[in-house]
This record gives structure tokens, C-alpha cells and sequence, in this order.
């Protein structure tokens, strides 16, 4: 098979890239993920822990293989270091089009699942409570998770200019953060969960991503600690923001007692409203430091870049990067009004939230304004427009945000559609679409390619993208309305008009419209994957010098052992 | 006076509107200080230059 040879050619030139040293490290590590997931296994027998020892142990194996095939290559070049190090990037960038696709699919299946109930097949594994996590997982770490990753490295050695500090670390972050996303969404399939939304995955796994984590971060600060210009570039603030709020958060919310060290099940240490409390400030954060912070970072980098024009005020990129950092962190109590939340605190995250309005635009409007004298670009370029459209639905995101934080407006909007509407305004509209947007730009640089495939294909995505997220979101808005609306209308006599059935019944189209557009937005995410598929596997052309990543002439060294190691 | 919720809550009250504040002021100080313009604008340059294309040796 192709395909299957082609990954082994990578694979092994991307292993023959490593020192032996970090050959040899690496084996040692995969060794002992192979041991502890084995421990697991015994500790675990008759508990669905055993289950993840070995899942572990056979993805452990499988790297393993992989280096295995090329551990007796060549030592590599001296050279390697007048070139940044990609190879973790390029990898993160097809695991995050892959998990992009496979979450999206269950999207849209649990979309039809809302629309047609029993598509479930009496599995238990296929049930809704089982498949949304894999769909919520699955996009926010599994596609976003990776993106961020990938684009992170890239992003930090050019406008540092310095390389990575050694090429087993970043590795590391990446397989062994997929692990992670790996264990998410197994474990939800067998049915275990915390019951803390976005952070459902059991004691063991958030171990493990607080090292992965850990490494993450060290990875920036050994980089930034090499840099050449003193002055750090904003963008890269951004993903620290979201590297250092983002461990803060998982330690804290995950704080958790296990049944026993054989057992997969845990138990938090906070209860009642103080749990409620902690698992919404984690929860808003995750949305502000991952699904914001972090793409925010991609955004200041590849849309100037692409548009060839640098950031319209770099001022106003700075202050709203303290604004959002800030005050998102105040923000989370807006997920509890009308609860057992003390009413101050609801009016605290209240008023946070109507102030996040004036950051979160000047974000956008900073983007737009890069972007302003520039439109023929925009109009002639479906990867700039991608990153257009990013701006506009963040502040399209960010407007709706900060009106349903108001408490009156919220009494409306909580528990209906309309949340979920708003959820894939920012996920549709802003996070994916920055992520294909900068992916289109980023992957003819890393596979030095002239072009991407197929111009015409990007546009047809384009055009996918858009239709399936207004058709979605109008249908939730609608739905979301139509469903507050209902439960909150009385008869003269007092008593509620409608029966919960009756706002199901009236719900239905809009359930079978959000499926349509899901399944539009999935096409479109096939359509990416197949155009940089063909992107990376078409024959290099012959004149390297043409793709824009490769200047004519490099530098002249000074010392290599500067470039760290 | 004992250390009970109240105090909890006012202390957040006053202390957290002040260093809030402050830090907004600081951010807008730093952001606007003259002497920082220089490296600022080198800085939204240097992403859309071609001399990021290999790492400094
Ligand atoms: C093909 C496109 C997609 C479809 C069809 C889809 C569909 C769905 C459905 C049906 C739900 C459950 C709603 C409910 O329980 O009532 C959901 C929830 C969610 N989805 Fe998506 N989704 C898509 C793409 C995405 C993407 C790309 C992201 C993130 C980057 C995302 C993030 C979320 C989140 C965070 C939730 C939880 C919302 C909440 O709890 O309020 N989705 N999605
Ligand atoms: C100024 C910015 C924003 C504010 C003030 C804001 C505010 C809100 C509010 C009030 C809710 C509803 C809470 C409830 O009734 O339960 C919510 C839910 C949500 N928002 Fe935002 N939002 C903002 C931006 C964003 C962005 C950019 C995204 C990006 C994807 C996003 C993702 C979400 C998600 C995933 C939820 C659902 C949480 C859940 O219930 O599972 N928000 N937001």
C-alpha cells in the first residue's frame, strides 16, 4: 500500500533527524510507558483501568516500532542546525486533520442522534452520553489541541529565530499528548467519565498530561531563554498564556482522590457549590485560554504573515492580550446564574464578562484592520479569507458571549439551543477556521512546496465552511429561542403552556437543519485533509527556491554548538 | 475581627478592584511609553520580513 510505505519513508527519515543519544532516551522512555501501562494492566485486572494499561502499552509498542526501524540510521548532519526543526510540526498538523475529521464525523452524529434517537443501535457504547464527549474531546484537544501544538512550535522558532532546544522534547509533547486524547476518548466509550465537562477523563490520564504539560512549557521558556531579539513577539504570548493558564486549571479542577491506585474511578476533592464553582472557572478558562488565548496566537502570526502586512496596531495587541488574560479569569461564574452561587459572585462574572467585550474586539478589529487595504488579497485568496471570516465570527462569538452573561438575558438563553449556537460560533466559525486558514498557509512552508494542491479545492472548502456554519448556527438560534421561549410561556390559569414534549416536537426541524450543516462542515474538513494530503505526496517540484520559506542564500554560521544541545 | 467569609468577600471587594486597576494602568503605561515604540514596531515587522527563515547561529 502506498500509503502505509510512504509513512514508513517518514518515519525513518524523521527518526534519522534525532542524535543517537536521543535515540537511545527515547527508547528508554517508551520503555517505561510500555512498563507502567503493563502495571496498569495487572493492578487494574477486572477493572476498566486494566483496559488503559494496555491500550498504553500497545500505542507504546507502536512508537517503539517506529523507532525501532530507524535506530542504526546516520548520525545527523551538523546542518540540521541552519534549519528550524519542522518534523513535529508536520506530524502535528495531519494527527490534528485527523482527529479534526473523526470528531466532526461523531458531530454529526450526535446531531443525528438528537434528530433521529435511535441511531444508537441499543449499543451502549454508541449512546449520546458516550458519544459527545468523544465529539467534544475529539475536536476541542484531539483537532484544536494538536493545531495548537504544531503551530506553536513553528511559530516560536521564527520569531525567535532560534531552534528548538533539543528534538526528543517536542516529541514527547506531541505523542505523548495524543495519548492523552487517546485515553479521553476510549475511556468514554467504556463508559468513564468525572462528570466534569471537558475534563471527563479519569486521575491517571491527568497525570499524565500534567507532565506532557510540564514539558510543553519547558520547551518555550528553553527556547525564549536562546532567543536573538529581546523583545518577545505577541503572538507567542499568547501560547504561553494558554501552555502555563491551561496547567493551572487542569491541576486544580482535577484535583481527585482514586477509589484505590488499581481503580479507574475517582472522586474530587471539592463538593457542591464549590465544585460547581471550580469546575465553570476551569470550564470558561478552557474556552478563554485554549479556544481563544491559544488561537489567538495562531492568529497574530499567520494572518499578517499571509497578508504580507504586519499587525495593523501592535499596541492594541498588547493591551488586549492583558485585558482578556485578566479578566477571562473572573468571567466563569456566569455559567451558574440563578444557582446556589452566592449572588455577588454571579454579578462579579457578569459585569467581567460585559468588559471582556472591549479586548475581544480589539483582537478582532486589530485583525480587520490588518486586512484593511488589502481586500483584493482577501478577494483573490480563500486561505486569507478563511482567516477573515475567523476575525469576524470571533466577534460575532464574543458580542453574543457578553450578552448572555447578563444575568436577565441568560435566563433565557441557559439550559436552550441558544448555548449550543453560541458554543459553534466560536468553534465553527472562529477556531476552525483560523486552523484551516493557517494550515493552508503553513503547509506548502513545511513541505517547501510551491502551492498547495488544488487552489480551486480551498475555495470549495471555503465555501463549505461557511454555508454549514450560518446553516447551523441560524437552526440553533432559532431553535435555542423558540425552546426559552416555550418553557417560559403561562396559560391565564398560571400553569406552563407547553409540555416538555411539546418544545421537542417544535425543535425537530432545527435538529435535522443542525445535522445538515454539520454534515456540510465535515465535507469541507475532508475536502482540507485530501487537498494537503496531495499537498505533501505530490512529487517535490524541482525548483526548491520557489517555495517562500527558502531564501537563495543562507547565513553564514558562527558556531553550531550555539544553537544549543 | 475573625476570619470568617466576610472578611473573604471584603477584601476581594477592595483589594481586587485596586490591583486590577493598577495593572490595566501599568499595561497601558507600558504599551504607550515612548521609548518602547521602537521595538514594537521592529517586532510586527519582523513577522512579514524574510529574514526569519533560518535560525540565527
Ligand atoms: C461538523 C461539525 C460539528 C457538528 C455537527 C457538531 C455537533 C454538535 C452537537 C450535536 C453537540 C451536542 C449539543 C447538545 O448536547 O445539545 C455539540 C456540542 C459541542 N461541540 Fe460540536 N459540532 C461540530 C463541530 C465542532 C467543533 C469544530 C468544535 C470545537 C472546536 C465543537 C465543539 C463543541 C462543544 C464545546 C460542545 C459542547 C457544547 C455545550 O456543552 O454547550 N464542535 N456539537
Ligand atoms: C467575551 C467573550 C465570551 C463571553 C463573555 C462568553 C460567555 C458565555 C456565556 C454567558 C455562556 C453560557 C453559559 C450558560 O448559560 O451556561 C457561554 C457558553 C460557552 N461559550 Fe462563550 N463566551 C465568550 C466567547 C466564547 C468563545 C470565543 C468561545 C469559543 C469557542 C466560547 C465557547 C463557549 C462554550 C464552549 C460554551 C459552553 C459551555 C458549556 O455549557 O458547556 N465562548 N459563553
Amino acid at each position: 500500500m502506498i500509503g502505509r510505505r510512504r509513512i514508513i519513508v517518514f518515519g525513518g527519515r524523521m527518526i534519522g533527524q534525532l542524535t543517537a543519544l536521543e535515540r537511545t532516551y527515547a527508547a528508554i522512555i517508551l520503555i517505561v510507558i510500555i512498563c507502567v501501562g503493563v502495571a496498569m494492566a495487572v493492578v487494574g485486572r477486572g477493572d476498566l483501568l486494566a483496559v488503559h494499561g494496555w491500550i498504553i502499552a500497545a500505542y507504546g509498542m507502536a512508537v517503539m516500532v517506529v523507532l525501532l526501524r530507524g535506530i542504526d540510521a546516520a548520525e545527523p548532519w551538523e546542518e540540521r542546525f541552519r534549519e528550524y526543526y519542522d518534523d513535529p510540526t508536520k506530524v502535528g498538523i495531519i494527527l490534528s486533520l485527523i482527529w479534526g475529521v473523526i470528531g466532526m464525523a461523531v458531530g454529526v452524529w450526535v446531531a443525528s442522534l438528537l434528530a433521529w434517537p435511535d441511531l444508537t443501535f441499543d449499543a451502549a457504547w454508541a449512546s449520546f452520553g458516550r458519544l459527545r464527549p468523544v465529539h467534544t474531546s475529539g475536536v476541542i484537544f484531539g483537532f484544536g489541541g494538536n493545531a495548537l501544538i504544531a503551530t506553536s512550535f513553528h511559530v516560536l522558532q521564527r520569531t525567535t529565530r532560534a531552534r528548538l532546544p533539543d528534538q526528543l522534547s517536542p516529541w514527547f509533547v506531541l505523542l505523548g499528548y495524543n495519548l492523552f486524547c487517546v485515553m479521553a476518548a476510549t475511556g468514554y466509550f467504556m463508559g468513564m467519565t468525572q462528570s466534569k465537562e471537558y475534563a471527563e477523563p479519569e486521575w491517571y490520564a491527568d497525570l499524565w498530561l500534567v507532565i506532557v504539560w510540564v514539558v510543553y512549557f519547558a520547551i518555550y521558556i528553553r527556547t525564549l531563554a536562546r532567543r536573538r531579539e529581546p523583545h518577545i513577539y505577541v503572538a507567542n504570548w499568547y501560547y504561553m498564556a494558554f501552555i502555563l493558564v491551561v496547567a493551572i486549571l487542569h491541576i486544580v479542577n482535577n484535583l481527585a482522590v482514586p477509589v484505590s491506585i488499581g481503580h479507574a474511578k475517582s472522586y474530587s476533592l471539592f463538593s457542591g457549590v464549590q465544585d460547581a464553582m471550580t469546575q465553570w472557572w476551569y470550564g470558561h478558562n478552557a474556552v478563554a485560554f485554549f479556544l481563544t488565548a491559544g488561537f489567538l496566537g495562531m492568529m497574530y502570526y499567520y494572518l499578517p504573515k499571509r497578508a504580507g502586512r504586519p499587525i495593523y496596531s501592535y499596541r492594541m495587541s498588547i493591551i488586549s492580550f492583558w485585558g482578556i488574560t485578566f479578566m477571562y479569569m473572573w468571567a466563569g461564574s456566569h455559567h451558574l446564574h440563578y444557582t446556589a452561587l452566592p449572588h455577588w459572585v454571579q454579578t462579579l462574572g457578569m459585569v467581567f464578562s460585559l468588559v471582556l467585550l472591549v479586548p475581544s474586539w480589539a483582537s478582532a478589529g486589530n485583525a480587520l484592520l490588518t486586512l484593511n487595504g488589502a481586500w483584493h488579497k482577501v478577494r483573490d485568496d480563500a486561505v486569507l479569507r478563511f482567516m477573515m471570516l475567523a476575525a469576524i465570527f470571533y466577534g460575532i462569538a464574543t458580542f453574543e458571549g457578553s450578552f448572555m452573561a447578563i444575568r436577565a438575558v441568560n435566563s433565557l438563553s441557559h439550559y436552550t439551543d441558544w448555548t449550543v449556537g453560541h458554543v459553534h460560533v466560536g468553534a465553527l466559525g472562529w477556531v476552525a477556521m483560523i486552523t484551516f486558514g493557517s494550515f493552508y498557509a503553513l503547509v506548502p512552508w513545511m513541505w517547501k512546496r510551491p502551492a498547495l494542491y488544488s487552489a480551486k479545492l480551498v475555495e470549495v472548502h471555503f465555501w463549505l465552511a461557511l454555508t454549514g456554519t450560518v446553516v447551523y448556527i441560524f437552526a440553533m438560534w432559532n431553535s435555542g429561542i423558540i425552546q426559552g421561549l416555550m418553557w417560559r410561556t403561562f396559560d391565564p390559569n398560571g400553569t406552563l403552556a407547553y409540555s416538555f414534549l411539546d418544545t421537542l416536537v417544535a425543535m425537530h426541524p432545527y435538529y435535522i437543519a443542525r445535522a445538515f450543516g454539520g454534515l456540510l462542515f465535515l465535507a469541507g474538513a475532508v475536502v482540507a485533509f485530501y487537498n494537503i494530503w496531495m499537498t505533501i505526496t505530490q512529487p517535490a517540484p524541482v525548483d526548491e527556491g520557489a517555495a517562500t520559506d527558502l531564501p537563495v542564500e543562507p547565513p553564514a554560521p558562527r558556531a553550531w554548538a550555539q544553537a544549543g544541545e | 475581627m475573625s476570619f470568617d467569609h466576610d472578611t473573604i468577600v471584603g477584601f476581594s471587594k477592595s483589594f481586587g478592584l485596586l490591583y486590577l486597576v493598577a495593572m490595566s494602568i501599568g499595561v497601558v503605561i507600558y504599551a504607550f511609553w515612548p521609548a518602547n515604540k521602537k521595538q514594537f514596531d521592529r517586532a510586527a515587522e519582523s513577522v512579514v520580513s524574510d529574514e526569519e527563515d533560518r535560525p540565527w547561529l
